[in-house]
């Protein structure tokens, strides 16, 4: 059974149809990349997917268990839409790191008040706060930022932000980890730091959706690579498929922009 | 003499301080509520707010003390203030606060609109709570960024307690002044410059401060 099922995914900014029809699926422990031409609607896909936006139509399914559908006649609550969120954790393209916490106050931080809602949360505080650190720090020894715990995000490098970002989103351990262009705001000589923790990942099984323009980093990392244009899923299969014998014209036209 | 003037002085300053203190206890909340009922996706609601906004802060504030001083009585034939001191501080008060809660709610409103929305979006994908996100992501982020224009304000505000004297409200200056007319003695009006310097210097102090103590990130 597929982990991440999603189903005729629309999305309307008033009478803008950004996304017009997104259907795919993906298993446990994939790696899937998402390419297309800027405006086609892959932000809004991801963001779409982790509820900061509500789709118009359509539904998302989590291991079997529908989670959201447009169809059905209540909205979700505050209170649903926050447990959705929690399958999914997501890396923006400026990291948004919260300026006022160190790193490991950034990954530790959404852990700590998630213990706040556990029936042994009173007795057991100090422990559990404990363990959340500890878990915490060997996350940022992942990424490879152990020794910069206590920095505060103005004091790291935008790779090392965008690392540290990532041990965030990791903390919740998410099922699916989603990506949104992690290294477009980097200087080119950072960006190999953040695609190599994000190569490691694939490689330890993690279930990841990358939007990217990285084409030789999604060919070599991903399972499955989705070519959304003009709001649908224009073309997708493996990555020897779509990017390097692509069956439909306008992947071959957006490819040839990468091509020097 | 010296000490007649000193304890007259004081007084005054005591009144002067009572003004500073009650404008910034009432004007802060009350200018947060301003500024959240400025920032509301309903026209009806932030559109006269944002009329009230303009005249309070585009009209002087001794204007605005006058009016509200005077205007009941004179216009509905009412004075609600009552006749004695106790009403017309009252009214000061009153005007002090409704004129600093708008200068503040739009310091406020910047602060808070100043804050990238990414921020808010990173704390809903950690799965985090309105209020959550509001008081360990936000709050902090907006005080930062209001300190130094609201210390501004607070410096203004010190001085501006003056203003009060035009509706006979003893405050530091009038006492001084007072000496003029029946000692014929100017320097207690000078010394009352030495209650403000003192009074500023310490906010300024404080402000920077806490400047400091907020030196650690940077947003
Ligand atoms: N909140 C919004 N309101 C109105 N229109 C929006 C909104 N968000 C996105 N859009 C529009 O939706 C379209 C798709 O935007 P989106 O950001 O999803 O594209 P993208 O594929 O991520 O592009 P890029 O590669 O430049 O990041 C664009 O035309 C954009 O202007
Ligand atoms: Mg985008």
């Amino acid at each position: 059974m597929a982990l991440l099922e999603v189903k005729d995914l629309r999305k309307n900014f008033d009478s803008l149809q950004v996304l017009r029809g997104v259907s795919f699926e993906m298993e446990k422990g994939e790696t899937l990349s998402i390419i297309g031409p800027s405006g086609g609607g892959k932000t809004t896909l991801l963001r779409c997917l982790n509820f900061l936006e509500i789709p118009s139509a359509g539904s998302i399914a989590v291991g079997g268990k529908t989670i959201f559908d447009a169809a059905s006649s209540r909205g979700l609550s505050e209170r649903e839409i926050r447990q959705n969120r929690l399958h999914f954790g997501l890396v923006f393209q400026n990291f948004n790191l919260f300026p006022q916490y160190t790193a490991l106050g950034n990954v530790s931080l959404a852990p700590k008040l998630q213990a706040k809602e556990r029936p042994d949360y009173k007795q057991r505080r100090k422990e559990l706060f404990e363990e959340i650190e500890e878990k915490s720090r060997e996350l940022l020894f992942r990424v490879g930022l152990g020794d910069k715990l206590n920095y505060y995000p103005h004091q790291l490098s935008g790779g090392q932000q965008q690392r540290v970002a990532i041990a965030r989103a990791l903390a919740l351990t998410p099922d699916v980890l989603f990506f949104d262009e992690p290294t477009s705001a980097l200087d080119p000589e950072l960006t190999g730091e953040v695609l190599n923790v994000i190569r490691q990942l694939a490689a330890e099984k993690m279930t990841m959706v990358v939007v990217t323009h990285e084409m030789a980093f999604a060919a070599a990392v991903s399972d499955k690579v989705l070519f959304i244009d003009g709001g649908v899923i224009a073309e997708q299969g493996p990555p020897e498929q779509v990017l390097k014998n692509p069956a439909e014209e306008r992947t071959r036209q957006f490819l040839r922009g990468y091509e020097k | 003499m010296f000490q007649t003037v000193l304890l007259s002085l004081t007084e005054g300053f005591g009144k002067t301080l009572e003004i500073f203190v009650l404008t910034l206890v009432g004007g802060i909340p009350l200018g947060l509520l301003i500024s959240l009922g400025s920032m509301s996706r309903c026209k009806l609601l932030s559109w006269p707010i944002k009329l009230v906004i303009w005249v309070v802060r585009g009209t002087p504030l001794m204007l605005q003390l006058l009016i509200i001083y005077y205007g009941p009585g004179l216009i509905l034939g009412n004075n609600w203030w009552g006749s004695g001191a106790s009403g017309r501080f009252t009214a000061a008060i009153i005007a002090f606060i409704f004129n600093y809660a708008c200068y503040f709610s739009e310091i406020f409103r910047g602060g808070i609109e100043g804050v990238p929305r990414g921020q808010r979006e990173a704390g809903q994908v950690l799965g985090m709570t309105g209020t959550q996100i509001f008081f360990r992501v936000t709050l902090l982020q907006v005080i930062k960024r209001i300190i130094p224009p609201m210390g501004n304000e607070v410096i203004t505000l010190v001085k501006d307690t003056s203003l009060a004297r035009v509706i006979s409200v003893y405050e530091i200056i009038w006492n001084g002044q007072a000496f003029i007319k029946s000692q014929g003695l100017i320097w207690p009006l000078f010394f009352t410059g030495v209650f403000y310097l003192a009074f500023s210097g310490l906010l300024t102090l404080l402000l920077s401060w806490t400047e400091k103590k907020l030196d650690y990130f940077k947003v």
